[in-house]
């Protein structure tokens, strides 16, 4: 029994280390979205018509979060999501959206 | 093949950690098909699927979307077609967008699930290998929950709990309702597809009677007391529609024990209600794939990884959107389109080796509580204790007391959100 488990294993192990040889290379960590902004483009997409994100200033969206959350800005919504966010993540998700071509 | 490092056939129902160690042995097999894209199944073309399907193919999976609906019919914004502001077409979108997505849409219903040989069986006996299944099915009405409400009773009373020929259908009744009618609704208890939705229904109905119907009322009964934007919807009804809608909670009687269809007789422990209209929402489960894939638990809806929406029940199957037990998160289609998204990336993460990173997810909702008339609530989530939990000091509804102008606002955004969410999710 054990034996025998013992000879699936290594098979299981010897699949794994030749399936695991050619992998390719993963993309870099970098191009993955931040925490939060796959959930922006729900109401901010290209053609929004509450604003697309893509390629805004980073500077602009970090600074239009910080001012939601802070309350200084009027808002509907954004001040509710905005808290959401302290200032390092609301920087990741503005720079990822000014990264991503021209609005 | 992955599915062979996986776990061995017909061993007990793995621990978390054991699915946890099944899923990273797979991550390192995967890529091993030198030159072929891995393959992702997605079960579902809704809000959840066709998102994920979308994101997937757009970060190079080899994507199946399995869905046996020549055309989605979106519910956000339905209750405006139960109330006749709204026709069906604003609701239906094709799937064309999907086949310019690069994936490859199958037109099928997907029959089953052999989580060990990782493969969806279809209705038409084709059967679908993957390397990872995402299954998205929405809900199914539960037809055993109420006594006398099977799947024949939707004729007379209509559920309209799925967008489609139920909303037409209790749109044209209500259309019909003699003047003076008695229109019933009823709301259930917690969990069920878009917690505000009854309440909005509600409010539409309502206006729809006031403006149209002179001296209808509306009965709501209610399987809870307390349920989404309630001080909301309580201030907007108490100013618009006093004397319309009547809404009776759960320590009042209001939960409906029994229906008869034939005499339009709806039933609580307390009081029986003759009906000229009457729209019964039942109680909902994971929709039935995901019942079959054995990744719903005894409450019929299906727990997952926060992080990765994989099912915590079933090695190699994520489970998003309604169907998925997602904590603070609420059943929405703004919920269905974030997870569909972060579930892509997390697939794309596992298939390529990389760890998944930890997701914020953000859900927004809007409600009409008449034409003109917004209300919302958002949250922002994150992964706790193996749940969605909402971050702290985030999230909440709209000010109680709102200006006439701010409630305008509201009402334009949800319209904003909805075409803006409908092409992100269709293309």
């Amino acid at each position: 029994m054990i034996r025998a488990r013992r000879a699936r294993l290594a098979a299981a192990l010897a699949v794994l280390g030749a399936n695991a040889a050619p992998a390719a290379e993963p993309p870099p960590a970098e191009i993955r979205p931040p925490a939060g902004a796959a959930s922006c483009t729900g109401c901010h997409a290209a053609g929004a018509a509450m604003g697309a994100l893509d390629g805004r200033p980073e500077s602009e969206i970090a600074g239009a979060l910080a001012a939601f959350r802070s309350g200084e800005r009027p808002a509907t919504i954004m001040n509710r999501i905005a808290r959401g966010f302290d200032e390092a993540e609301s920087r990741a998700i503005a720079a990822w959206f000014a990264g991503r071509g021209t609005p | 093949m992955c599915a062979t490092l996986s776990g061995p056939a017909g061993t007990p129902a793995p621990t978390r950690r054991a699915l946890i160690g099944g899923a990273a042995a797979t991550v390192l097999a995967c890529p091993a098909r030198a030159g072929t894209a891995p393959r992702v199944v997605v079960v579902g073309a809704g809000f959840g699927g066709a998102t994920a399907a979308r994101y997937l193919a757009r970060g190079g999976a080899a994507v199946s979307l399995v869905e046996a609906s020549p055309t989605y019919v979106a519910c956000p914004f339905s209750n405006e077609v139960v109330a006749g502001l709204r026709g069906i077409e604003a609701q239906t979108f094709g799937y064309d967008g999907l086949g310019r997505a690069g994936l490859t849409l199958l037109p099928a219903t997907a029959s089953a699930v052999d989580p060990d040989a990782r493969r969806v069986s279809l209705a038409d006996g084709a059967s679908l290998p993957y390397d990872r299944l995402i299954l998205s099915p929405g809900i199914d009405l539960r037809f055993d929950a109420v006594p006398g409400y099977d799947a024949q009773a939707v004729t007379a009373m209509p559920h309209a709990w799925k967008a489609g020929a139920q909303t037409v259908l209790l749109a044209r009744q209500l259309a019909a309702l003699p003047e003076g009618g008695t229109v019933v609704l009823s709301a259930p208890a917690n969990p069920y597809r878009c917690p505000p939705g009854p309440y909005e229904r509600a409010s539409l109905i309502a206006h729809f009677l006031k403006t149209r119907k002179p001296r209808a009322k509306l009965i709501l009964l209610d399987a809870k007391d307390t349920f989404s934007k309630q001080k909301l919807f309580e201030e907007a009804w108490a100013t618009l529609y006093p004397d319309v809608l009547e809404h009776v909670p759960l320590s009042s009687g209001g939960q409906v024990t029994a229906v008869d269809p034939a005499a339009m007789v709806v039933r609580t422990d307390f009081a029986e209600y003759k009906a000229d209209v009457a729209c019964i929402i039942p109680p909902q489960r994971a929709g039935r794939i995901a019942v079959l894939a054995g990744c719903a638990d005894r409450s019929g809806w299906c727990p997952i990884d926060p992080v990765t929406f994989e099912s915590q029940r079933v090695a190699g199957i994520h489970v998003i959107g309604d169907a998925a037990v997602a904590g603070a998160m609420p059943k929405s289609a703004f919920s269905a389109n974030a997870q569909g998204k972060v579930c892509a990336q997390a697939v794309l993460d596992l298939l390529a080796g990389r760890a998944p990173q930890t997701p914020k997810l953000i859900n927004t909702c809007y409600s009409l509580v008449a034409p003109g008339y917004g209300i919302s609530i958002a949250g922002v989530f994150h992964p706790a204790n193996g749940l969605l939990a909402d971050v702290p000091g985030a999230g909440g509804t709209s000010p109680l007391g709102a200006p006439a102008a701010q409630r305008a606002q509201e009402a334009a955004q949800g319209e904003d959100w909805y075409r803006t969410i409908t092409r992100d999710a269709f293309g």
